[in-house]
C-alpha cells in the first residue's frame, strides 16, 4: 500500500513540471499586462501587488486593439461560415448523387490534401494583386474559405457515407427534392462532423498570420494576429501595452478552450487523425 | 441494382460549382502561375517578364548559401522536434494512460499552448528570454549568473527558438500519443500480464508495435509542421541575429515582399515543396517496409 502511494507521488512529478512549464509563460503575460513600463522587468511577482487593469482599457481603446478583435470576429465567422456552406453542399454530391467524372472530381480535392505546395503563397499574392483584391476583406476571406474546402468535403462526406441510402429513397418516395434531402435530413445528421470543421477552422482562422502579411496592409482591416506584429515593431518598448493586446488575442480562446476542451481535443484529433 | 435516376445528372454539378469554381480561382491559377513564373525574372509589378529557364532553380540549388543554411536551421528544429518534443510527449501519455489521477488536468494544462498562434507565442517568450526577462531571473536566483539575451545571441538564438517551438507542439503530440494507446485494447495487456510480461516487455512488445501508424502520423505532421515555421520566427528573432535563425519561408517572403524577386521567390517555393515531399513520402515508407518485417 505504501509503496504504490510512494510510486503514484513519483509519478506526478514530471506531469507536474510539465503542466507548470506549459501555463508559466502564458500566465506570466498576464501578470505581466498588469505591471507597468517601470516594474515590468523588475517586479518578478506572479501576482503584482498593484495590479494596472488600466492597460487593458488601454489597449482596447488607444490601441484600437477593439477593432482588430472585431476584424478578427468577423473574419473568422465568413470563413468558417464559408467552408461549411461550400463543402456540405459538395459534400452532400460526392456522397448521394451521380454525374458524369465524379469520383475524378473528389480525388482532386484529396490530392490537394496530400500534396504541401508551400509556394502557392506567392502566386495566390499575385492573383489577389490582378483582381484588385489585396487589402481588402474579401481579399482576404476567400483565400481562406478554398483553404478549408479540400479537408471539410473530405471529412464531411466520410461522415455522410455512413447515413443508410435507404432514407434517400424514403424521402424521395415521400416526395422530396434534392434540396429538402440534403436539408431536411442529412445536414442535421452530419452535426458532429460539423462540429470538429468549426473548431478546426475557427482556431485556424483565428491564428492565421501569413496571409494577413501579403493581403492586409491597411491597419483597420488587420485581424489580432498581424496587428500584434505591426504594435510590437512600433512600440517595442511598450511591453504593458503589448501583453494587454496579446491577453485581448488569447483570452476567448482561453475560455472556450477551458469550458469546452474534452470537445475541442477530441475535435483536433479527429481532425489530425482523419487528414 | 441502380436507383433509376430521376433528372438530368448534369444539375448535380450544380452542387459542386462553388467548390470546384473557389478551387480553380484559387488553388489551381496561383499553383500554375507559380510553375510558369518559376522560370522567369519579374519584380512583380512592372509588364517586363524576362524569360531565364533553369537559372531561378540552379542559383537557388549551386549559388545560393543561405537558402541551404535556412533549410538546415529548418531542419534542426524539426529535429529537435521529432526526438525531444515526440520522446517526452509519448512518456508522459504513458503515463498519463496507465490512469493516474487528474488526467484530465494535465491533458488541459498540456493543450494549453497548442491553442495560442505562432505570433502570440513568439511574443510570450521573448518576455521570458529578454535579457532582463524571467528565465534570467529564474537562473540568478538559483546561483547561475545569466546576462544572455537568448534570442538575440547567435549561439542560442537557434536553439531558442527550437524550445519555443517544441514548447507549442508538444502537448499537441501528447494528446494524439494518448488517443492512441487509449485504442489499443486492454485484453493484450491483460493476456501479457498472465504470461508474466514485465512493464518493459509490454511497452516493447505490446504498445509500441501497436503504436507504429501513429508514430507515423505524428511524425510525418511533425516535419510538415516544423519544416514550415515562420510566425514563432517573425516575433522573435525575425531571422536573425544574422542569418542564424533564417529558415525557408522567411527566406520565401523576402523574396516577394523585400527584394521583389517574384520568379526567384517562386522557385524557392517549388524547391521547399519537393524537399517537404520527398521527405514525409520516405517517412512513409521507412514505416511500411519497418512494419512489414516486424515479428
Amino acid at each position: 500500500m505504501k509503496s504504490n502511494f510512494l510510486r503514484e507521488i513519483l509519478l506526478h512529478i514530471p506531469l507536474l513540471i510539465t503542466a507548470s512549464i506549459c501555463i508559466l509563460p502564458v500566465w506570466w503575460v498576464f501578470a505581466s499586462a498588469l505591471k507597468t513600463q517601470q516594474t515590468i522587468f523588475t517586479d518578478f511577482s506572479l501576482f503584482p501587488k498593484n495590479p494596472n487593469f488600466a492597460n487593458f482599457i488601454l489597449a482596447w481603446k488607444k490601441a484600437e486593439f477593439g477593432t482588430y478583435f472585431i476584424n478578427s470576429v468577423v473574419y473568422t465567422i465568413l470563413v468558417v461560415g464559408g467552408i461549411l456552406l461550400i463543402a456540405s453542399f459538395a459534400a452532400f454530391a460526392f456522397s448521394r448523387l451521380n454525374f458524369p467524372l465524379k469520383n475524378v472530381f473528389y480525388y482532386l480535392f484529396l490530392a490537394v490534401l496530400m500534396i504541401p505546395v508551400p509556394g502557392a503563397i506567392v502566386g495566390l499574392y499575385l492573383l489577389l494583386n490582378k483582381l484588385g483584391l489585396t487589402n481588402t476583406r474579401i481579399g482576404y476571406v476567400l483565400p481562406q474559405i478554398n483553404g478549408g474546402i479540400p479537408f471539410g468535403i473530405y471529412l464531411i462526406k466520410t461522415f455522410m457515407d455512413k447515413i443508410p441510402y435507404e432514407l434517400d429513397e424514403a424521402a424521395y418516395i415521400e416526395g422530396c427534392n434534392k434540396f429538402n434531402l440534403f436539408w431536411k435530413i442529412i445536414f442535421p445528421l452530419i452535426k458532429p462532423a460539423i462540429g470538429v470543421l468549426v473548431i478546426f477552422n475557427v482556431l485556424g482562422v483565428w491564428n492565421e498570420y501569413m496571409l494577413a502579411l501579403l493581403v492586409l496592409s491597411d491597419k483597420h482591416l488587420m485581424p489580432l494576429q498581424r496587428a500584434l506584429v505591426v504594435f510590437q515593431g512600433a512600440h517595442l518598448v511598450n511591453y504593458p501595452l503589448l501583453m494587454s493586446g496579446v491577453i485581448v488575442t488569447i483570452l476567448p480562446v482561453v475560455i472556450v478552450y477551458i469550458f469546452m476542451q474534452r470537445y475541442i481535443i477530441s475535435g483536433i484529433i479527429q481532425g489530425a487523425l482523419k487528414g | 441494382m441502380k436507383v433509376v435516376n430521376r433528372d438530368n445528372q448534369l444539375d448535380n454539378y450544380l452542387w459542386i460549382l462553388p467548390a470546384l469554381a473557389m478551387f480553380l480561382v484559387f488553388t489551381v491559377y496561383p499553383f500554375y502561375k507559380v510553375l510558369q513564373l518559376s522560370f522567369v525574372e519579374w519584380d512583380g509589378i512592372t509588364p517586363h517578364v524576362k524569360f531565364v529557364g533553369f537559372k531561378n532553380y540552379i542559383n537557388i540549388l549551386f549559388h545560393n548559401k543561405i537558402w541551404w543554411v535556412s533549410v538546415l536551421h529548418a531542419g534542426f528544429i524539426t529535429l529537435f522536434a521529432l526526438t525531444v518534443q515526440n520522446f517526452f510527449a509519448l512518456m508522459l501519455a504513458v503515463l498519463v494512460d496507465r490512469g493516474v489521477r487528474f488526467g484530465n488536468f494535465y491533458r488541459l494544462c498540456y493543450f494549453l499552448p497548442p491553442m495560442l498562434s505562432g505570433i502570440v507565442v513568439g511574443i510570450m517568450w521573448n518576455l521570458v528570454l529578454n535579457a532582463d526577462g524571467l528565465l534570467n531571473f529564474l537562473l540568478n536566483k538559483i546561483g547561475i549568473h545569466s546576462k544572455i539575451a537568448w534570442l538575440a545571441e547567435p549561439k542560442t538564438a537557434l536553439l531558442s527558438v527550437a524550445v519555443i517551438h517544441i514548447w507549442k507542439g508538444f502537448g499537441w503530440a501528447f494528446v494524439i500519443f494518448l488517443a492512441g494507446l487509449q485504442s489499443i485494447p486492454r485484453e493484450l495487456y491483460e493476456a501479457a500480464d498472465i504470461d508474466g510480461a514485465t512493464y518493459k516487455q509490454k511497452f516493447y512488445y505490446v504498445t509500441l508495435p501497436l503504436l507504429v501508424p501513429v508514430l507515423v502520423l505524428v511524425s510525418i505532421l511533425t516535419v510538415l509542421g516544423t519544416m514550415q515555421i515562420y510566425d514563432i520566427i517573425v516575433t522573435t528573432t525575425g531571422g536573425g541575429p544574422g542569418y542564424h535563425t533564417e529558415v525557408p519561408f522567411t527566406q520565401i517572403i523576402t523574396r516577394m515582399t523585400g527584394t521583389s524577386q517574384f520568379g526567384y521567390a517562386c522557385a524557392m517555393g517549388l524547391i521547399f515543396g519537393i524537399i517537404l515531399l520527398v521527405v514525409s513520402m520516405a517517412q512513409l515508407l521507412v514505416s511500411t517496409i519497418k512494419n512489414k518485417y516486424q515479428v
